[in-house]
Order: C-alpha cells, then sequence, then structure tokens
C-alpha cells in the first residue's frame, strides 16, 4: 500500500530574506524584500508575493507555474533556473536569496530580459522538409525506436537557460557568429528526424558557428528538460561536420554524388 | 485627436489576436490564402497556454482500435455535451481532426507510436475507443511548438508581448484592434478588415484553476463589448484532478493521461468510490468490477472502461462529495494511484516514468511525492470554459461582420461539458476554418475606417489608471473576484449564492473604476492586471447570469436548488448580449438542430 504525501495540515511559515535586482537596461541595483515563505513554496511564488504587497511594478516574466513553457528562467543565488521549479526548501535555509535576470541578454526591466535575438536565430535554420508520405493518407511509417532520440530534443520548452550560460555567448558575445546549445540541439533535431530531407550540415559549419563549441557541457547541466545536449545533439553534429567537411573520401564521394534529397 | 501621434499604427488584411493552437493555426491558413497577416500576443511566440496541454487531442484515426470512425467521435462528442451542442460543429471536428492531425506530422510533428509505425493513440473519459494522439504527457508543446516553427515561415509578422484592449468597429463591422506593448507600455493600433479572436480561456477568474495568468476571458469580453453574442458561458469545466498540496501549486493540472494509463481514485478509507455513482447514461458502457476496468486499460476490446474514465463533471462532482462526507485527504482531496499498477505489470516504475515524464516531475519536485510508489492528493480545479463567442458553425464568424473567433475563446462545439482531448483537435480544426473565412472576407472587402474619436476614448481608459491618486490595489481587486467565484458561481450553484455574487461584482466593478496604479510603463504587472480584471468582471457577470437563468443541473453546471435535467432546458441555448442601456442581457435560443442522419447516428450508437 503506498503511503500518504508529506505535509503537515498547518502552514507555518519563515521569513526569507531576498535581494532581487530592479532596474533596466540603463543599470540597476539589488533591493531587499522580507517575504513569508510557506511549506512548498517556489521562488516564483515568492517574487509574485513581494509583487502583489510590496512592489506592484516589479516585472518578472511568467506562464505557467509548472515549469512547462521555459518563461520564468531567472539567475537564483547565481544558478541558472526556472523560478517555478525552484522550491525554497531546496535553497540553504537561513541564508538570504538573491533573484536576478538572465546575465546573457539585454535587460528590459528588473527580472525580465530581451530574448528576442533566440526567435530571430530560429527563424534562420532550414526549416523541417519531409519526404513524400508513405502512405495513401498521408501517413507515415516510423518506428518508436526511429524517433526516440528526435522525441528528447523535443522536449525542449525554450527556456533559454542552456543559451544563458553558455559561455561564447555569456563571455565572448559570439551572438552573430553562433547559434548557441538550444539552436544547435534543433539542428540536430531536424537533421535526425526521419522524415527530413534537407542538409543543414555546411551551415553548421559556416553559419552557425558549430566550431566554437568546446562542448564543456554546462549547457546541459542547467536544462531543466534533462535534453543530452551536447553528447545527443552537439557531439553527432560535430562528427557530421567532420564526416562532410573533412574525411577525405567522404569528399570524394560528394564531388561525384551530391547527397539525394 | 492624430491617432498616427499618440499610437504605433500596423496594417493587415486579417489581424489575429491570440498565439495559442488556434491562433496559430488560423494564421497559417490566413497567410496560405495569400492575404497579409499579424498575429498578437500576451507573452512570448510558444509560451502561449496550448504549451501546458498534457493527455493528447482527439482524432478518431483507428490506429489503435479499427473499431473506431468519425460518427463515433461525434456521438460520444454530443453525449458528452448532453446534446446542447452545435451538430454542425461536432460533425465537422470528428470528420476533420484526422487529417489535421496528420498534417501536423508534414509539419514536423512527432507522436508517440504504435507497434506497427502509426500514430499511437490512448484512452481518455467519454472516448469510447483510444482516440487520443499524444506525445508522452507534452502534447500541447508538441502542438504549439509545430505551428510555430512551421508559422515563422509562411511570411505571418507576430506582435508578441501586447495586449488588445478594444476592437474597432466602423459601420457595424470590424475595423481592427486598440492595445499596448507590455513591455514599453506604448500605444498600438491595428487596422484590419478581419480580426480572428483566438485568446483562449477564462479560469483566472476563479481562485483554484489550472490556466496560467493570459486565461482571463479577453477574447470573450472584447467581443461582447463589440456588440458579438457569448454562448453558454454558464458551462465553466472543473477538471476533476489538480493538485491540492502544497497550498502554492492549488489548482495545478494532474493529466486525466494518469487515469487513462491506469490510474484509480479512492477516498482516505481505500474505497474505489467511483464504482458507486454511475449515471444512467454511461451504465452500458462503464466496467463491472476493478479487473474489467484494468483489462480496458490494457487494450482488451471487449472490457468496459473503468468509471475513472466517466466524463469531467460527474468525477468532479463525486470528488466534492467524498470530500464533503468527509472521506477526503488530509488536504481536502481523494488519493489517485498510480504507482498500484505494480501488481499488475513488471517495470512499472519505469513505465509510469516513460509514459507520464512531466507528471512525475511536477510531483517530484513540487509536492515532493514519487507517483510510482505514492499516492498523489487531487481535487477539482477549473479549468476549461465551453461557453464563449457564438460563432456560425460553417464559417467561425461571429453577430459582428469581420470577426471570427476559434478555439476556446469560441463556443459551440462542445455543448454542456468538454471531452478531455477535444480542445486540441477543435483548435486545429476550427483554428483552420476561422483563417480561411477571415482570409475570405478581407479579400472581398475593402478597410474600413477607423473612428479617431473610438480611439483616443479607449486609450484614455487605458491610461487612467496612471492618473487615478485611489488607493484601490488591482491584484486585490483581483482576488476578491476569485473569491466570489470561486465559493459562488463554482462546482455547486444554487440561486441565493449567485444573486449574492452578482451584487459583489457590482460592487467590484465599482472598486474596479477606482484602481491606482503606480510607477513606469514598462511591464507593469500592476497595470496589466488592471486591464485584466476588467475582461474577468465582464465575463463573471455573464457565468453567473447564464447559471442564474439555466434552471436545471446538466453537464458541467450543478444547481443544488435544481439538481435534475429538464427536457425543456435541453431545448435552448443561452446567449449574453449587451443590450442597447449597455447592460447585459441574457436571452435563449433554440438549440441547432440535429439532421436526421445524425440523429440516426445518436441513435445507433447509443
Ligand atoms: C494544464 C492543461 C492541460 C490541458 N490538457 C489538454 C489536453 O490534454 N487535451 C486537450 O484537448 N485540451 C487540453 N487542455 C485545454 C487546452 O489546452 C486549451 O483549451 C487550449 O490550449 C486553448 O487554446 P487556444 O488556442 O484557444 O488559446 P491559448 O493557448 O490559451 O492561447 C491564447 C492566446 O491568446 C493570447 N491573448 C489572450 N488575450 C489576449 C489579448 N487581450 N491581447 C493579445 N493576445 C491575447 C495569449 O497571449 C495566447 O497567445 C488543457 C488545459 C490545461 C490548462
Ligand atoms: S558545451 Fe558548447 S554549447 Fe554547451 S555551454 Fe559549452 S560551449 Fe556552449
Ligand atoms: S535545451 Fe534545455 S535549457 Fe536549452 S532552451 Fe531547451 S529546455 Fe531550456
Ligand atoms: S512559468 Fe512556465 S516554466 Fe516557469
Amino acid at each position: 500500500m503506498s503511503s500518504t504525501p508529506s505535509g503537515s495540515l498547518p502552514n507555518p511559515t519563515r521569513r526569507v530574506e531576498f535581494d532581487v535586482w530592479r532596474g533596466d537596461s540603463a543599470g540597476g541595483e539589488f533591493k531587499t524584500y522580507g517575504v513569508d515563505v510557506a511549506e512548498g513554496m517556489v521562488v516564483l511564488d515568492c517574487i509574485h508575493k513581494i509583487q502583489a504587497e510590496q512592489a506592484n511594478d516589479l516585472a518578472v516574466r511568467w506562464n505557467c507555474k509548472a515549469g512547462k513553457c521555459g518563461s520564468c528562467s531567472a539567475e537564483i543565488n547565481g544558478q541558472p533556473k526556472l523560478m517555478c521549479m525552484t522550491r525554497m526548501d531546496t535553497l540553504p535555509q537561513g541564508q538570504r536569496v538573491t533573484v536576478e535576470p538572465m546575465r546573457s541578454f539585454p535587460s528590459i526591466r528588473d527580472l525580465v530580459t530581451d530574448v528576442s535575438w533566440n526567435f530571430r536565430v530560429k527563424k534562420k535554420i532550414k526549416p523541417f522538409k519531409p519526404r513524400k508520405p508513405d502512405n495513401a493518407d498521408g501517413s507515415w511509417t516510423m518506428y518508436q525506436a526511429d524517433v526516440d532520440r528526435v522525441q528528447e530534443f523535443r522536449k525542449c520548452i525554450e527556456c533559454f537557460l542552456c543559451q544563458d550560460v553558455c559561455h561564447v555567448l555569456r563571455d565572448h558575445h559570439k551572438h552573430d557568429e553562433f547559434i548557441g546549445p538550444r539552436f544547435l540541439m534543433y539542428t540536430a533535431m531536424l537533421e535526425m528526424n526521419p522524415l527530413d530531407t534537407e542538409n543543414r550540415v555546411a551551415d553548421l559549419k559556416d553559419h552557425d558557428g558549430i566550431g566554437y563549441c568546446n562542448i564543456g557541457k554546462c549547457c546541459t547541466k542547467v536544462c531543466p528538460e534533462h535534453i543530452g545536449i551536447t553528447d545527443n545533439a552537439i557531439i553527432p553534429m560535430k562528427e557530421r561536420v567532420v564526416d562532410e567537411f573533412y574525411d577525405p573520401i567522404t569528399r570524394l564521394f560528394r564531388m561525384f554524388k551530391p547527397r539525394a534529397s | 485627436m492624430n491617432i498616427a501621434e499618440r499610437c504605433t499604427i500596423h496594417e493587415h488584411d486579417v489581424v489575429v489576436i491570440g498565439a495559442g493552437g488556434a491562433g496559430l493555426r488560423a494564421a497559417i491558413e490566413a497567410s496560405a490564402a495569400g492575404v497579409s497577416v499579424g498575429v498578437i500576443c500576451k507573452s512570448l511566440l510558444g509560451k502561449a497556454h496550448t504549451v501546458m496541454a498534457e493527455g493528447g487531442m482527439a482524432a478518431a484515426m483507428g490506429n489503435v482500435d479499427d473499431r473506431d470512425n468519425w460518427e463515433v467521435h461525434f456521438t460520444d462528442t454530443m453525449r458528452g455535451g448532453q446534446y446542447l451542442n452545435n451538430p454542425i460543429m461536432a460533425e465537422r471536428h470528428a470528420r476533420e481532426a484526422p487529417a489535421r492531425v496528420r498534417e501536423l506530422e508534414s509539419w514536423g510533428a512527432v507522436f508517440d507510436r504504435t507497434k506497427d509505425g502509426k500514430i499511437l493513440q490512448r484512452n481518455f473519459g467519454g472516448h469510447r475507443y483510444p482516440r487520443l494522439a499524444h506525445v508522452g504527457d507534452r502534447t500541447g508543446l508538441e502542438l504549439i511548438r509545430t505551428l510555430q516553427d512551421h508559422g515563422i515561415h509562411q511570411g505571418m509578422e507576430v506582435f508578441m508581448e501586447m495586449t488588445v484592449v478594444a476592437l474597432l468597429k466602423s459601420g457595424g463591422r470590424i475595423a481592427g484592434a486598440f492595445g499596448y506593448d507590455r513591455e514599453r507600455g506604448r500605444l498600438h493600433l491595428w487596422k484590419a478588415k478581419a480580426v480572428i479572436l483566438a485568446t483562449g480561456g477564462l479560469g483566472k477568474a476563479f481562485r483554484i484553476t489550472s490556466n496560467s495568468w493570459e486565461g482571463t476571458g479577453d477574447g470573450q469580453s472584447l467581443a461582447y463589448h463589440a456588440g458579438a453574442e457569448l454562448l453558454d458561458m454558464e458551462f465553466v469545466q472543473f477538471h476533476p484532478t489538480g493538485m491540492v498540496w502544497p497550498p502554492s501549486v492549488r489548482g495545478i493540472l494532474v493529466t486525466e493521461g494518469v487515469r487513462g494509463e491506469g490510474g484509480v481514485l479512492r477516498n482516505s478509507e481505500g474505497k474505489r468510490f467511483m464504482f458507486d455513482d454511475v449515471p444512467e447514461a454511461y451504465r452500458a458502457q462503464v466496467a463491472t468490477d476493478e479487473e474489467e476496468g484494468w483489462r480496458y486499460v490494457c487494450g482488451d476490446k471487449n472490457a468496459l472502461r473503468p468509471p475513472e474514465l466517466l466524463t469531467r463533471d460527474h468525477v468532479a462532482r463525486c470528488i466534492n462529495r467524498e470530500v464533503k462526507a468527509g472521506r477526503g485527504s488530509p488536504h481536502g482531496g481523494v488519493y489517485l494511484d498510480i504507482g498500484w499498477i505494480k501488481e499488475k505489470i513488471p517495470n512499472a516504475s519505469e513505465h509510469i516514468k516513460r509514459k507520464l515524464p512531466s507528471m512525475y516531475h511536477q510531483f517530484k519536485q513540487l509536492a515532493g511525492v514519487d507517483i510510482t510508489t505514492e499516492r498523489m492528493e487531487v481535487g477539482p480545479t477549473t479549468h476549461y470554459s465551453m461557453g464563449g463567442v457564438a460563432v456560425d458553425g460553417e464559417t467561425q464568424e461571429s453577430c459582428v461582420p469581420g470577426l471570427f473567433a476559434a478555439g476556446e475563446v469560441g463556443a459551440g462545439l462542445h455543448g454542456a461539458n468538454r471531452l478531455g482531448g477535444n480542445s486540441l483537435s477543435d483548435l486545429i480544426v476550427f483554428g483552420k476554418l476561422a483563417g480561411e473565412h477571415a482570409a475570405k472576407f478581407a479579400k472581398s472587402h475593402t478597410p474600413a475606417e477607423v473612428d479617431s474619436a473610438e480611439v483616443e476614448a479607449q486609450a484614455r481608459a487605458l491610461e487612467a489608471p496612471f492618473e487615478r491618486s485611489g488607493s484601490e490595489n488591482p491584484f486585490a481587486v483581483h482576488y476578491a473576484l476569485q473569491d466570489v467565484m470561486q465559493d459562488l458561481v463554482g462546482i455547486v450553484r444554487t440561486q441565493s449564492e449567485m444573486e449574492q455574487a452578482l451584487g459583489k461584482i457590482a460592487e467590484l466593478n465599482a472598486r474596479h473604476a477606482k484602481v491606482a496604479v503606480s510607477g513606469h510603463r514598462e511591464y507593469n504587472p500592476g497595470w496589466h492586471t488592471a486591464v485584466d480584471v476588467h475582461c474577468m468582471l465582464t465575463i463573471s457577470e455573464a457565468i453567473t447570469r447564464c447559471a442564474l437563468e439555466r434552471k436545471e443541473s446538466r453537464g458541467a453546471q450543478f444547481r443544488e436548488d435544481y439538481p435534475q435535467k429538464t427536457a425543456e432546458c435541453g431545448t435552448f441555448n443561452l446567449i449574453a448580449k449587451k443590450a442597447a442601456d449597455g447592460s447585459m442581457e441574457v436571452r435563449r435560443r433554440a438549440v441547432v438542430p440535429t439532421s436526421a442522419a445524425q440523429k440516426a447516428l445518436i441513435e445507433k450508437l447509443k
């Protein structure tokens, strides 16, 4: 017989001090707010409490409050996380909590950043292009084993935490030459879709900057969907680039027989 | 005034308000027809409420059980809606859903597969056969991402994080929309020949809800104030299984997929109480004992479904009854147990994690409960609005020429109760239809003139909270409204409580007129809430007035003072419309008649 969920009925609170970054593109500073935290509360609940009771104009982006939409990304005690999935009791007890916006993207206000670059990057990636349907009703025959990997990549909620943490973007600001882990993985997802007939390998090398990635795996570590961004997506794509462009036999082969579509 | 000085002006043939499944599907269709399309949404692209949908989308493809076809889906939908549905819409939906789902695959969606390589389908409440195409328990993400990734290459212009606060009309027909961007607080005017509302639901008017902040009934309210009719507003679906503990997650949805995969409901005495009360209309379709219910879950075609898979209205009321009778769980819910299937199958824990990954994470991370070994505590949560903008079943056009609606903001398909999975399919079937007809409308009309005085008035109303010195807090007004709706117009309704609710809504309207906001215009949540509350007040009044007028219990509406369904009430739908004096009037309209062929089907598949 299964047991009942834990939790005592009365819900006592404890006081926690929050340092929340307030400001905009011109600059800003941390402001301190005290919050009475009850059992089960997540960081986003505390931010909402501050917003409703102490700072009506505190800007924060969120939607689902269940880790499904990827809107509430922020840096909590310096760690890139979803605010709605970070329970207060997983943070060190008795200490202040800092909440600041993702630092790799321009600030709009308070915890809200301008992530529009990501949408522009995606638009430049060649879209899905399926082969002709296998069956008369317009459907395809595909087996679960053939789509497991693609489905792993399709779990991405576009929280952009991996983009936030990647040093190529964060420290070296290569936004014009490097599409970042989210979109390297997105490209891998399209390339590995069994129905797709497009070839994006040259783009990966020439426009997407896959060579900048040193496979340090910081992106994989912060992904709330636990997608194997580096091992399952980026490394296989790096191998394809090598195979298609640096392997002498493949190159010879390419000269005579362009990739079929 | 000179509008161009105050607002950024945009011009499109068709403007779509909303970028959930319905809005994106409509925008894709209109773009394909060759007209210029603008899409406006309150949050970032890909974040709309649709992203949260879990269990799947209903389409009678017959991939898992070849006895399924559109006729069965049509009759299931009508029975679930207690025959208040628009049968024209219900038939189109059942016929077209399979093609719309397959089309998603051609745009890159990757559904779970059957052993023979087709799209896998799962059981859901009220559907006779396994019918829901799905991707684990993140089907909504798959739907919205597919439409987004396809849509961005079709030429539409997307306006993210902008809120429409009014529809503009000229000579009786639609002329455009007016709103502001959340980022900077600047004013915007979209001129359009046709407008498609695809703004989703209204759950945020209630305290306990599965909806995100966007579900504030904007589209229903915009349409109402523009003179359109609202239909069936009394039918608000309370999903039986929302999380109840801890308090901060109260209301977050626990997908019906848990029950579809074998999850059972028990009270504090350990009893599977759903066997106690099976409604007459479903008796011939429900398992007689637990063993048969399990065989059904495993795909035995001769077995009947377990009672946990009855329609949502019924399951929600049974849970309510158990809790009220003192047989609830410690935090006021009942138990939902999926871990028990380990008695039946090997590797149950892995199976659960693979089939219900986001449920596993949701409980593990938010409640500290491991659903593979522990029971969940669940209770009803405000989930979906069957009611919405009344539309023509052939075109999705409202009674305002040039104004269309699709998705949850629309009404007609679901009648008194929606079956799970019928919303995602609704979005793609009727999103497409709306896009097609809005484009057609735009092609056959010249642009209407926007009245600058009207824009000026709207701008003043929008900015008024900044100028007031009053002290009314917009969040406080919102919370008060949520309490009124939850406590007085919730799962169990009575005349006296609803009359009380109307009084309180009037008081809250007065308080709302005094709401003041401070600070800057950029991304100011206090201001945004002030705007949203206006919409929620409007639709709350409509829900309450219609619920009062329907003196019976049917589908999602349960009246303690009229606990029975009546034949007379089955003959009409209710319409709420703004009267000439500005007050809300509610009147009856005969249901759309079922054709002889449809009647015969319903009879045959009873
Ligand atoms: C947790 C959960 C699980 C669900 N699971 C299922 C399921 O398994 N199967 C199923 O069939 N259904 C399910 N549903 C129901 C279904 O997801 C919704 O009914 C459906 O997604 C609504 O889609 P939509 O396109 O109508 O609107 P939404 O997806 O809600 O999108 C509304 C859009 O309108 C925009 N908008 C709103 N107001 C304005 C405004 N004033 N100005 C500008 N833009 C505006 C929003 O920003 C958003 O882009 C579920 C619902 C929830 C909450
Ligand atoms: S592994 Fe590559 S993509 Fe990921 S964070 Fe490191 S450099 Fe960036
Ligand atoms: S890959 Fe992971 S971290 Fe990156 S955007 Fe997607 S979900 Fe977020
Ligand atoms: S609010 Fe959706 S992921 Fe946090």
